[in-house]
């Protein structure tokens, strides 16, 4: 005997709590280790290289100089004051190259990106190819010929050094200069709650653009609050829930896809003809939450501003004066939250940001505003409005593992329309550029004194 | 009804005797002003000369006190019970005619038909 019930049962769906993640951490962590190993070795790799390329770099002046005084110091000339001073100019050229490079080589690496940077690859393998060409004529030429004029090997030794110097000059501009010209615009969604906000980059490539794109987002988009995600999930549940398919025609007369079709779209249309109340019931929602809020809220703020009355700074003369039952900020911290305590729990549980902040790290925010002299209102205000990530502790930046997700190779430049998809565990952010327009402005000359008026009135008032 | 700006102004005029009319709590005339030393005179209607920034009646509501009084549409005000209205701005005009103290105004107004009937009797008496 069939169960006239069975059908009745409807399943809800939840929402993911952020608590429910352990097995897509222990697939993390996995990928972690792998990546950390591929990783380690790519950065020890172009570490060594640049080691390498960069001890070649200096010392190959110095060899050309020291090389002739010790293969063939009988024959060589003796070095002139003109030649003498060269060797000045080496040194010095030297000590600024070495200050240059330090300058612009030796930053700690922002990011690890997943492709190379194609500018410095370029750079370095230009300056691998001219210091060895340079070793090839002065080993063919000067060498093996045992070139007796000191003066000439000086020289060409200074020579090197400038085209170092202007290679120097060339990475600056390839690799800080040109990107700073804003190009494009780049669009950027969150993709769970649609926060928005837009930068103007130069050109750049897709990934680097990507790096711009993440360091921006920790400080200028809110954070990325889950709970406030729930109420619109629970809706779209209950939209398709309450319906349910027959299938009156018998089974085998339409093929399995285009079953699936003709039953979607019988959903749609109930859907759409059924009396949906569902927008009262929201509309009334938000504002009993919107009323619940505004009430919390102003018993938080005068719980807060009585608890600051409560405590005073101490001049410096009173100091020395009366020594007992003195307080340094954190001890006050302590005294003072108690009271505001219950006040600002409610609050924070009313607008779901209780699990941004812990105890510790409201203790900690608040002895910071008492020793700042800051006030009430100002202690409130990371409370009452979301922050960037950055304002958060540490572990609201876990997502630092990010994934760029394009269509368009991540080393090419950026284009007009070209999207691309940064991917988090929590969410992802979308970005789209646009081209800046060309900016055509003419001027038009206005003579200062054409700067007339007549009165244009002509009212009518009825006595 | 030109004025040279400097010279005393010579004109024709009518005396109109006007009692106010009580409506609700106010006084009122009955008719519309236009024009004031801080208006437009370009754009006056009635006037001959147009740098004319005399007061100009610009409509008279019909029945009511001053069409009872024979106050026309497009006589230039001269005086209010002894004020001056040739040189005046729009909003002393309006206050000198609307005191609500005074249920009695009396105007001095010219037209230019006033001038031409004084010149056409004129002639009729000499001739």
């Amino acid at each position: 005997m069939e169960d006239d019930n069975w059908g009745e049962t409807t399943t809800a769906i939840t929402g993911t709590s952020e608590h429910s993640l352990s097995q897509e951490d222990i697939v993390r962590i996995t990928k972690d280790l792998e990546d950390s190993v591929g990783l380690d070795c790519r950065r020890y790799f172009t570490r060594a290289v640049a080691v390498i390329l960069g001890l070649l770099v200096f010392l190959t002046p110095l060899a050309f100089l020291t090389l002739p005084h010790i293969l063939w110091p009988e024959k060589l000339q003796s070095c002139g004051t003109a030649c003498e001073g060269l060797f000045i100019s080496v040194a010095f050229k030297l000590l600024i190259l070495l200050l240059a490079v330090w300058a612009l080589y030796f930053r700690p690496a922002r990011a690890g990106l997943p492709r190379v940077f194609v500018f410095r690859v370029l750079l370095a393998v230009l300056v691998f190819l001219l210091v060895v060409s340079y070793w090839l004529f002065y080993s063919v030429r000067i060498l093996d010929s045992q070139d007796t004029n000191y003066q000439g090997v000086v020289q060409y030794a200074v020579s090197l050094v400038d085209a170092l110097l202007f290679i120097h000059y060339l990475a600056v501009v390839l690799l800080e200069l040109r990107q700073l010209q804003p190009c494009y615009s780049v669009c950027v969604t969150r993709s769970t709650d649609g926060a928005t906000r837009h930068y103007n980059l130069g050109q750049l490539s897709i990934q680097r653009a990507a790096l711009a794109v993440v360091e921006n987002y920790y400080s200028d988009f809110p954070i990325h609050n889950p709970a406030l995600l729930s109420a619109s999930k629970s809706r779209a549940a209950k939209h398709l829930a309450g319906l349910k398919v027959y299938n009156v025609d018998g089974p085998g007369n339409n093929t399995s896809a285009g079953l699936v079709q003709s039953q979607s779209r019988a959903m749609i249309a109930a859907a759409a003809r059924r009396r949906d109340t569902s927008h009262n019931e929201l509309y009334y929602e938000e504002a009993e939450h919107e009323r619940r809020v505004r009430k919390r809220k102003a018993r938080l703020v005068v719980a807060v501003e009585e608890a600051f009355t409560h405590i005073k700074r101490m001049q410096d003369e009173e100091q020395k004066k009366a020594p007992g039952d003195v307080m340094d900020p954190r001890e006050a911290a302590q005294a003072i939250f108690p009271s505001m305590a219950r006040a600002l729990q409610k609050y924070l549980r009313t607008t779901k940001q209780q699990h941004c902040h812990s105890m510790e790290s409201i203790q900690q925010h608040l002895a910071f505003c008492i020793t700042n002299n800051m006030t009430p209102k100002a202690f409130l205000e990371s409370f009452l409005t979301p922050g960037p990530s950055l304002q958060y502790s540490r572990d609201h930046w876990r997502a630092r593992q990010w994934t760029l997700v394009s269509e368009a190779s991540v080393t090419s430049g950026l284009k007009d329309g070209t999207t691309f998809l940064l991917k988090c565990v929590d969410f992802s952010l979308v970005a789209t550029s646009k081209k800046i327009p060309y900016i055509q402005m003419s001027e038009e000359y206005i003579d200062p004194k054409s700067h007339k008026f007549v009165l244009r009135l002509q009212s009518e008032t009825s006595v | 009804m030109s004025f040279v700006p400097g010279q005393p102004v010579t004109a024709v005029v009518q005396r109109i005797e006007i009692q106010k009319l009580r409506q609700g709590d106010k006084l009122i005339l009955g008719f519309s002003i236009g024009g004031g030393i801080d208006q437009d005179p370009g754009q006056n209607p009635f006037s001959e000369d147009k740098t004319d920034k005399g007061i100009y009646v610009t409509r008279i509501s019909p029945g009511g006190p001053a069409d009872v009084a024979n106050l026309r549409m497009g006589d230039k005000i001269m005086q209010v019970n002894g004020w001056d209205m040739t040189m005046v701005t729009h909003d002393q005009a309006r206050k000198k005619l609307t005191k609500q103290k005074e249920d009695v105004v009396r105007l001095l107004i010219t037209r230019k038909s006033l001038e031409e009937t004084v010149r056409l009797q004129l002639k009729s008496m000499l001739s």
